[in-house]
């Protein structure tokens, strides 16, 4: 029975999301600083309040082409042990609460990189909203990136 | 639980403090054996930790610190006086205290710690049997304090009775002061008691007035009132103090009286209010405060750059007094993370008179500029290497007393630590008066090591010599010490300071000392940045790899040359190896024309490279930002930082950009080799050459021999004499065509311009005319057969074709027999390369004589 916030965002109008409490913050950004040589999920660098925050695309995470970062872009900053990253997104949604009884394992359907990031969908009314997990999707030195780069 | 967590913790800060405050004090009293402000300081501190942990019920601590207190107390009293065994028994206590301290911190517990012998020891410094059996009663009663304490405190409110009393009639005591003096017999928290000595003061001090003019009455008064005063449980002592010699009980009084004094006046007008005025604050709030204070100055930078768009003067006028606040409050930031050197310094003094009293040496401290300030951080970098160099100074630097003494210098050595800022930098330097270092003994002592071949220490001066005492497995102790020479050291020194952005170097005479000196950033979180672009991206290298920068103007041309596929550039004549940084970087659309470009000539590990980015921007002081893991593997950056105008740039690891480009593979020369190499040129076995077509020949000059390459219209070559000559930089530059020179008339067809080879030593030139430039190569000799021809040095076969050895020497004389020899006649020649290219061109009316 017991509720859990959830962050929402888009990207390719597929709804994601993240446990709340992961999430620092959310912004709209627009001078990042490529970092050459870096995977390719790595969109850049920016700076927030004095801080350099590495920004990881989701797009590509999730095997999609990587976003032009020349405009501004939807950060979502999520906050891990080691540092704060953001992910960048297409659209931010509202923070829902969600029980767990609408939650189930990602669908056999699902391959693919952005197989490895989901934990599993809630049924909303009228659509989805994969749960990401955290430590992989901002995790930019996993396989199939690599894989995908060669 | 958790409250006495805190006060555990508050107690185990203060502690370490004062510890350190304690080392340094009883060092000190060492010199000055007498001094009370000194004993009393020691004193204070080790009676605060023992009410502490008495309070806190660490009973072992309690115990060691109160048979030193009984010690001390002896000793502030004048009962008795410093000797070097109380200094080491009390040091003991010290290090005891800290193992103890150390206990509680990691367990909660003051256990561990041979607390017995420490105990035995400091009491057999205790002298009179008398008193030295009335503590170790005291010792067996859980009161935490001593009878001269107890004493103190009692004595303290009769004498306040005294001098009230002084002057008006006898009367009996008043009630105040015997409900003092009643809690003053019992365990007093350690914080109550100083409010106790300080209350009484005017009285005081009028008692201490009237005491030394008229002594003998005045005691005799305090006596009686002492009778008086004095609460049934403390009157025994008192009494039996005053009944066994009441002129001991006056010294003693006395001594008490001006402890109260020095605490009034001295302590209080230094310790207390330094106490009173300074706060305890966590490093990372200061952390986060100048994180915050960077971003309000970029905000402030943005706002202040909107606000002139405006144009309104009200806002302008808003917006400077913004921008001066902001100022202001970075830089009182910035000052709450600096701390004096002093901080470092204050463990050294014991250092230094542990180890001169275990290499027999007598070796006296200086410091100088101990208020110097340096980012705390970095201080806590400094700390070893200093210590380290301070150990190898006492241990080698300073000879053993006789030896001084018989080479005519006092027998006790000093050694001065300096500290103070220099252009940015703070300067720490560690100067002995010793014997010295002789450059010729460490160099024998690196090739016996074989760090260095004798050859290469033939082209060594001093201070190269002395440097080699930084390269790893380095150590000229003749006996291995406990303290220091083991081979490990100085390279671990300067790696550990070179890592903090600073420089070490030493500088020594025979007989007269040793300096080493620590050049140390201000700060570490901000360094001195170059900013350069590149496919129109900013990166950020340290200002201290840079050595100089070389801007290749698209007019000279082909300044950018290639050994085989490998970018070089010539500077002053010597190659250097050059990386591209956007190739590096996989930047698309790398620039293809090597036209006004710029390059970074960089130093890392000893290596020589020059960077080619597309511009300079400038220098500016940026605030380093660590990367984290996700862009370690990358090998390229050092790190990220914040620009003047809020944007992240990336600084560049010069280290691992030069083994990126596999110049570390062996790729590049090292400077040393390059330097040498340029020395040694005409001798050395030739393989980088430079392949000249002469008259239908293949020349190959060594590239060493080649300065520039330029080229000259036909018409600018004239006749001086029975030579040519052509004018260069406001020189006149002699000319001998290898055609001529190698007897190959067979094609007398001009080329113009004509391509020549500069060659220029010791400020002197000549240009060597060739038909035109094939390549440049950098090969094995292979089949070479001397044939002994004019001019030649012999035939090789290079790049499957035989090619012709030119002994450039014999061409240089040829064109300027007075090359080898004189070398007054020509001014000093600027060979600057950035120098513009269309100088070269530029007719000169200036006509110099060549002969």
């Amino acid at each position: 029975m017991s509720g859990r916030q959830y962050a929402t965002f888009e990207v390719e109008d597929q709804l994601f999301g993240l446990d709340v409490a992961q999430v620092q913050e959310v912004l709209s950004f627009h001078e990042y600083t490529p970092v050459p040589l870096a995977p390719r999920a790595v969109g850049g660098l920016f700076n927030l309040r004095g801080q350099v925050i590495a920004a990881v695309d989701l797009r590509v995470q999730l095997g999609l082409p990587s976003r032009d970062l020349e405009g501004p872009a939807m950060n979502v900053i999520v906050r891990t042990d080691e540092e704060s990253v953001s992910l960048l997104v297409d659209k931010i949604g509202e923070v829902i609460e969600l029980d767990d009884d609408v939650f189930e394992p990602p669908p056999d359907t699902l391959t693919g990189p952005s197989r490895d990031l989901i934990t599993g969908a809630f049924k909303l009314d009228g659509r989805l909203m994969l749960a990401l997990d955290t430590v992989r999707a901002i995790d930019t030195a996993s396989p199939h990136l690599i894989e995908e780069r060669a | 639980m958790d409250e006495l967590g805190d006060i555990v913790q508050e107690f185990l800060v203060e502690s370490h403090e004062n510890l350190d405050q304690l080392d340094r004090d009883l060092v000190a009293l060492e010199q000055t054996p007498g001094s009370r402000a000194l004993l009393s300081s020691i004193f204070r501190t080790i009676h605060t930790i023992k009410g502490t942990s008495g309070f806190l019920a660490f009973n072992r601590l309690e115990r060691v610190t109160h048979v030193g207190e009984s010690l001390l107390a002896r000793l502030r009293d004048g009962a008795q006086v410093m000797t070097p065994e109380a200094t080491n028994a009390l040091l003991r206590m010290v290090d005891i205290v800290r193992t103890l301290l150390a206990s509680i911190e990691a367990n909660g517990a003051d256990g561990g710690g041979d607390i017995e012998s420490v105990i035995q020891h400091v009491q057999s410094c205790i002298e009179n049997p008398v008193v030295s059996k009335a503590t170790s009663k005291e010792a067996a009663l859980p009161e935490p304090q001593t009878p001269a304490e107890k004493a103190a405190a009692a004595e303290a409110t009769p004498q306040d009775t005294a001098a009230a009393e002084a002057t008006p009639q006898e009367t009996p005591p008043p009630g105040p002061t015997r409900e003092e003096a009643g809690p003053a017999g019992k365990p007093v928290p350690a914080q109550q008691r100083p409010a106790l000595a300080t209350q009484p003061s005017p009285d005081q001090a009028k008692a201490t007035e009237e005491e030394t003019q008229p002594p003998a009455t005045t005691e005799q008064a305090i006596m009686k009132q002492q009778a008086t005063a004095g609460t049934p449980e403390q009157q025994p002592g008192a009494a039996k103090a005053g009944g066994d010699s009441a002129a001991e009980e006056a010294a003693a009084l006395r001594a008490s009286q001006e402890h109260h004094l020095e605490e009034l006046f001295g302590i209080t007008g230094g310790r207390r209010s330094v106490a009173e005025s300074s706060i305890r604050v966590d490093v990372d709030l200061l952390d986060a405060l100048m994180r915050q204070v960077g971003e309000l100055v970029l905000t402030r930078n943005q706002l202040v750059r909107a606000i002139t768009e405006t144009a309104d003067a009200g806002m302008t006028r808003t917006a400077q007094r913004l921008n001066l606040i902001t100022s202001e409050l970075q830089e009182s930031v910035m000052k709450t993370r600096m701390q004096a050197i002093e901080h470092l310094w204050a463990k050294l003094p014991r250092v230094v008179r542990d180890l001169s009293a275990a290499c027999g040496k007598r070796v006296r401290l200086a410091m100088e500029g101990r208020e110097t300030e340096l980012d705390r951080s970095l201080l806590e970098a400094v700390k070893d290497p200093l210590t380290h160099l301070v150990r190898n100074a006492v241990d080698h630097g300073i000879e053993d007393p006789d030896v001084r003494v018989a080479a005519g210098k006092p027998a006790e050595g000093v050694l001065t630590l300096r500290a103070y800022h220099e252009g940015g930098h703070v300067l720490v330097e560690v100067a002995d008066n010793g014997a010295g270092i002789d450059p010729d003994a460490v160099a024998e002592a690196a090739i016996t090591r074989g760090l260095i071949t004798r050859d290469q220490a033939g082209h060594m001066d001093r201070r190269e010599m002395l440097n080699l005492l930084f390269k790893p497995g380095f150590s000229t102790a003749k006996t291995v010490t406990k303290v220091s020479g083991r081979g490990v050291g100085m390279d671990v020194v300067k790696t550990n300071i070179e890592r903090i952005g600073g420089a070490v170097d030493v500088e020594s005479t025979v007989g007269v000392g040793t300096t080493w000196r620590l050049t140390i950033p201000l700060t570490l979180a901000i360094i001195q940045a170059l900013t350069v672009e590149c496919g129109n991206q900013r990166y950020v290298i340290p200002q201290v790899a840079v050595q100089e920068l070389v801007f290749l103007d698209g007019q000279s041309g082909r300044v950018i040359e290639n050994a085989m596929g490998a970018p070089v550039y010539r500077l002053r004549g010597n190659l250097l190896p050059l990386v591209r940084l956007d190739q590096t970087l996989g930047l698309p659309e790398a620039k293809t024309s090597d036209r006004d470009v710029y390059v970074a000539v960089l130093q890392a590990e000893g290596r020589r490279f020059g960077l080619v980015v597309d511009r300079v921007l400038n220098t500016e002081e940026v605030v380093v930002k660590p990367l984290t893991a996700r862009f370690k593997d990358i090998g390229v950056y050092a790190g990220a930082c914040i620009l003047g105008d809020g944007r992240v740039a990336l600084i560049l690891d010069v280290t691992l950009l030069a083994r990126r480009s596999h110049l570390a593979a062996g790729g590049g020369e090292t400077a040393e080799a390059e330097a040498e190499s340029a020395v040694q040129a005409s001798a050395s076995a030739v393989d980088r050459l430079l392949i000249a077509g002469v008259g239908g020949h293949r020349v190959a000059i060594p590239l060493d021999m080649v300065t520039r390459l330029e080229e000259f219209a036909v018409d600018k070559i004239e006749r001086s004499g029975s030579r040519e000559v052509v004018q260069y930089r406001e020189q006149i530059l002699p000319v001998v065509r290898l055609s001529h020179l190698l007897g190959s008339y067979g094609d007398l067809e001009q080329v113009d311009p004509v391509p020549v080879v500069v060659y220029t030593e010791r400020g002197r030139s000549v240009a060597l005319a060739v038909d035109n430039i094939l390549d440049i190569v950098e090969e094995e000799l292979g089949i070479r057969r001397d044939f002994g021809d004019d001019g030649l040095l012999g035939s090789a076969v290079i790049q499957q074709r035989v090619t012709e050895l030119l002994d450039v020497r014999r061409a240089i004389s040829a064109a300027d027999p007075m090359f080898d020899t004189d070398e007054s006649s020509y001014g000093p020649y600027d060979d600057f390369e950035q120098a513009d290219g269309s100088e070269r061109q530029k007719e000169s009316a200036k006509v110099v004589m060549t002969k």
